[in-house]
């Protein structure tokens, strides 16, 4: 399970504290993978787990086999979260997104090791995890921005002030892209938050490892439970449920899987759920990133309101 | 010994106009012979009238005294292809290449058109459908030539919508458009897909196909390329062939929800682009520090409204508990000072039902509404003795989870239930799976905006109700559909935008 390094130091501590020559070993600290619900790094309620393996056939971790019952309970704490996270004010979401960017910066190191270990070479791993946190950088300064750009005001013929603005469209359901497992996951978590939706998360079903740790991230950059939740499992078990759920507003896919993309549509029916497929982007590329995105996940609210006077009504004050 | 107490004697500030007697209005009936119905029309395709290859007709009746109106053809699958073909040919061959200011000027000179022969629309309308010629007059008419006129001007303007964007016409849309605002739905539908580059076949609604087809006569005599827009008439398998047709690009659809999600069911593992402008339950709300008088006004345009069969009719009113009884007494006065009857006569506030389904639909809703324990009242107004009529009616006493509180009824019916906080009132509109529209009634800015933000729908109408503009998006959230039309954002369902 994960790699075990033998700290072969030659300095060890003895057990009154004084530095000792000795010739001990360090055994490593192996990390438990865990999901993330409402805040909290709870195991899939159902116990089970599953063992990812890399090229190399190495085995990556014992990595939670998430359920549906998971996946229940997260939309439960993504609904709970709406209402908050949208209210916020904008420039506080940018603040946040801009928060995840730095807590993200400081742990470059254990991402890059985790992509590594995931089959990246050093250099693609440095360059994806660098991407991943220019992206949160460029989500964070649309988040007080993209308003303005889509908005409008309306100039009705009538003696109306009208005005319409984009809203987040609610709870947004992601099966995150099976590759690119970090670059792609924050491609696609970024912009649904940024415009004020809370979202549960399906990580790469190979490459999990940075989508937990990334989860860790979130946890320490003051984005509130809740926001985003990340499951880890498998596509093939979840992807009906997260195209199905009643309390799913929307649901991104990421997969050219034509069979899937089919039934995903057909099941997004039954609450006529926003159904997005990012099957062409290439997140490494400009086109990965645009405001567009996160105008995938908004609706446009538009709001009328009587002006008294106007276009030669007459007398008045 | 018991002291008996005398019973107060209920006092009444308010004197009643007695419309009944003292008040009524001379017949003022707009004349039939202004407008001109062929009686059998065949289906437009590629820029000449067709005869259906199905063979068959239907008749379309005038819904205020079940009179035969015309008869129009039915288009079976073979019909939707040759429309479909005709369509796509017009694309690639005449509609593509086009300079945009050209094809704006084709759609400015249909606006124009429709604007010349306004009277004549209006008076088809009222027939076909039954609404008041007032409304067709005044709304549906010059509302559908706006709708040209606004998008006409885009045509040439689309790289200023989208930021960083090339905009495309997708090819090919395929439009389906219901019966209560027929001419001005078909506007909705043609006005942005042509500008935007698109060509179109378009199915009007079984029982009001008359001013769609007058609309194909002004595209004829505008002299629009063959094929750009295609005109067809059917029912439910019509509409069908269209979704399912494969060369298809974009489904554009108005109706209600459970022939939204059938859509969205069928389009599955294609690429076609979907809008659907769905069913609605709006909330309206009336807090106590409201101008009582204008609220009730505005609660009456929102649901009596043509009949109100309108998707974004305000068919829950939430009143605050302190004024509820005094706005439900002036909702019942104001019901009975409703005119209803002749849909030709100018006077008329509330013509008749569009069809004798739709009436069922209503009354097995005004069953249902008395069964689950609310209590009706109706206007006492008489009833034509032909055709389709229902009157004004209220119910008070709704609870939340009655089906007339949750449902879409699609008639002259307002259900009736109270609150008494912010929060309370939030929580019961939002409490629906409809998104389409809402609306406020409250003196206080920062309430206003309290309610327009955390009201979970497209359109939000405070202080007012039931107003549209060509410049101003309409659509809903949840399961109201999505995407949106008119104004800006009304341009995007027709177009895929490219890096």
């Amino acid at each position: 399970m994960g790699k075990t390094i033998i700290n072969k130091s030659s300095l060890s501590i003895s057990e009154n504290g004084l530095e000792k020559k000795t010739s001990s070993k360090r055994l490593e600290v192996l990390k438990t993978y865990k999901i993330y619900i409402g805040g909290q790094f709870p195991r899939t309620e159902s116990g089970r787990y599953y063992i990812p393996v890399n090229a190399a056939g190495k085995k990556l971790a014992n990595v939670c086999l998430s359920s549906r019952k998971d996946f229940r309970d997260a939309v439960v704490s993504a609904r709970g979260a709406f209402s908050g996270w949208s209210g916020r004010a904008a420039f506080n979401r940018g603040q946040i997104l801009y928060r995840m960017a730095e807590m993200l910066e400081g742990r470059k190191a254990q991402f890059i090791d985790e992509l590594i270990q995931q089959d990246a070479t050093k250099a693609k791993a440095e360059k994806e995890v660098n991407l991943a946190i220019d992206r949160l950088i460029y989500y964070a300064g649309w988040c007080d921005k993209f308003q303005q750009l889509f908005s409008s005001v309306n100039p009705v013929a009538t003696s109306h002030f009208n005005f319409s603005v984009p809203e987040p469209t609610g709870v947004v359901s992601i099966i995150a892209p099976q590759d690119d497992s970090l670059l792609g996951l924050v491609s696609v978590i970024a912009p649904v938050i940024a415009g004020g939706n809370t979202c549960v998360v399906l990580a790469s079903e190979t490459k999990p490892l940075c989508a937990v740790t990334f989860a860790e991230v979130l946890n320490s950059s003051d984005l509130p439970g809740g926001v985003v939740n990340m499951l880890t499992g498998k596509p093939s078990e979840l992807v009906s449920w997260f195209v199905d759920h009643m309390d799913v507003n929307a649901t991104i896919y990421c997969e050219k899987d034509s069979i899937t993309q089919k039934m995903m549509r057909e099941k997004s029916a039954l609450n006529l759920k926003r159904l997005t497929f990012y099957d062409k982007v290439n997140w490494y590329s400009e086109e990965g990133q645009s405001p567009y995105f996160i105008m995938d996940t908004q609706e446009i609210k538009t709001t009328w309101h009587p002006v008294e006077n106007i276009a030669g009504a007459g007398g008045g004050y | 010994m018991p002291v008996t107490k005398k019973k107060p004697v209920k006092k009444s500030n308010t004197i009643k106009l007695k419309f009944d007697t003292s008040w009524s209005y001379d017949p003022a009936p707009e004349s039939k012979s202004a407008a001109t119905i062929k009686p059998q029309y065949d289906l437009f395709i590629n820029g000449e009238w067709q005869k259906p290859l199905s063979n068959k007709y239907f008749a379309t009746i005038n819904p205020a005294n079940e009179e035969k109106l015309s008869e129009v053809a039915e288009a079976n699958t073979a019909d939707v292809d040759k429309a479909v073909k005709a369509a796509r040919n017009a694309y690639e061959k005449y509609w593509k290449k086009m300079p945009a200011r050209e094809r704006a000027k084709y759609v400015f000179r249909i606006a124009r058109m429709v604007q010349e022969k306004a009277r004549e629309l209006a008076i088809i309308e009222t027939l076909d459908g039954g609404k008041p010629i007032r409304e067709s007059r005044d709304f549906d008419v010059p509302t559908a030539a706006n709708h040209f006129f606004y998008y006409a001007g885009w045509a040439d303007k689309l790289e200023y919508a989208f930021p960083n964007r090339k905009a495309e016409a997708l090819g090919v849309a395929g439009q389906i458009i219901p019966w209560n605002f027929p001419l001005l739905m078909a506007a909705w539908k043609i006005a942005p897909a042509i500008s935007t580059g698109n060509t179109v076949v378009l199915k009007t609604a079984e029982t009001t196909p008359l001013t769609a087809l007058k609309l194909a006569e002004i595209i004829e005599e505008a002299d629009l390329p063959p094929g750009v827009v295609n005109i067809i008439t059917g029912a439910g398998e019509t509409g069908a062939a269209i979704v399912n047709h494969p060369d298809i690009n974009k489904i554009a659809f108005t109706g209600s929800t459970d022939v939204g999600k059938i859509i969205q069911r069928a389009v599955a593992g294609t690429h076609k682009k979907v809008t659907l402008e769905l069913g609605g339950k709006a909330a309206n709300i009336i807090f106590e520090d409201a101008p009582i008088d204008q609220a009730v006004e505005g609660v009456i345009n929102g649901i009596y409204f043509n009949q109100g069969h309108v998707c974004c009719a305000g068919s829950r009113l939430y009143v605050q508990e302190s004024v509820a009884k005094q706005v439900i007494r002036k909702l019942k006065d104001r019901i009975e000072s409703l005119i209803v009857g002749d849909p030709l006569d100018k006077n008329t506030d509330i013509g008749a039902i569009n069809s004798r389904s739709q009436l069922e639909t209503i009354q097995k809703y005004l069953k249902i509404g008395k069964q689950e324990g609310a209590e009706m009242y109706e206007s006492s107004c008489p009833l034509p003795k032909k055709g389709f009529w229902c009157r004004p009616t209220l119910f008070t006493n709704v609870a939340q989870s009655n089906r007339i509180a949750q449902e879409e009824i699609f008639g002259p019916v307002l259900s009736i239930l109270t609150f008494r906080t912010d929060d309370e009132v939030i929580e019961k509109a939002n409490n629906s799976p409809y998104g389409l529209s809402a609306g406020v009634w409250t003196d206080k800015g920062s309430k206003i905006f309290n309610m327009t933000r955390r009201m979970r729908a497209g359109v939000i109408w405070a202080n007012t109700f039931n107003k549209f503009d060509p410049s101003s998006p309409f659509g809903g959230y949840k399961e109201s559909g999505f995407g949106r039309e008119g104004g800006l954002h009304g341009l995007l369902p027709y177009l895929s935008l490219k890096v």
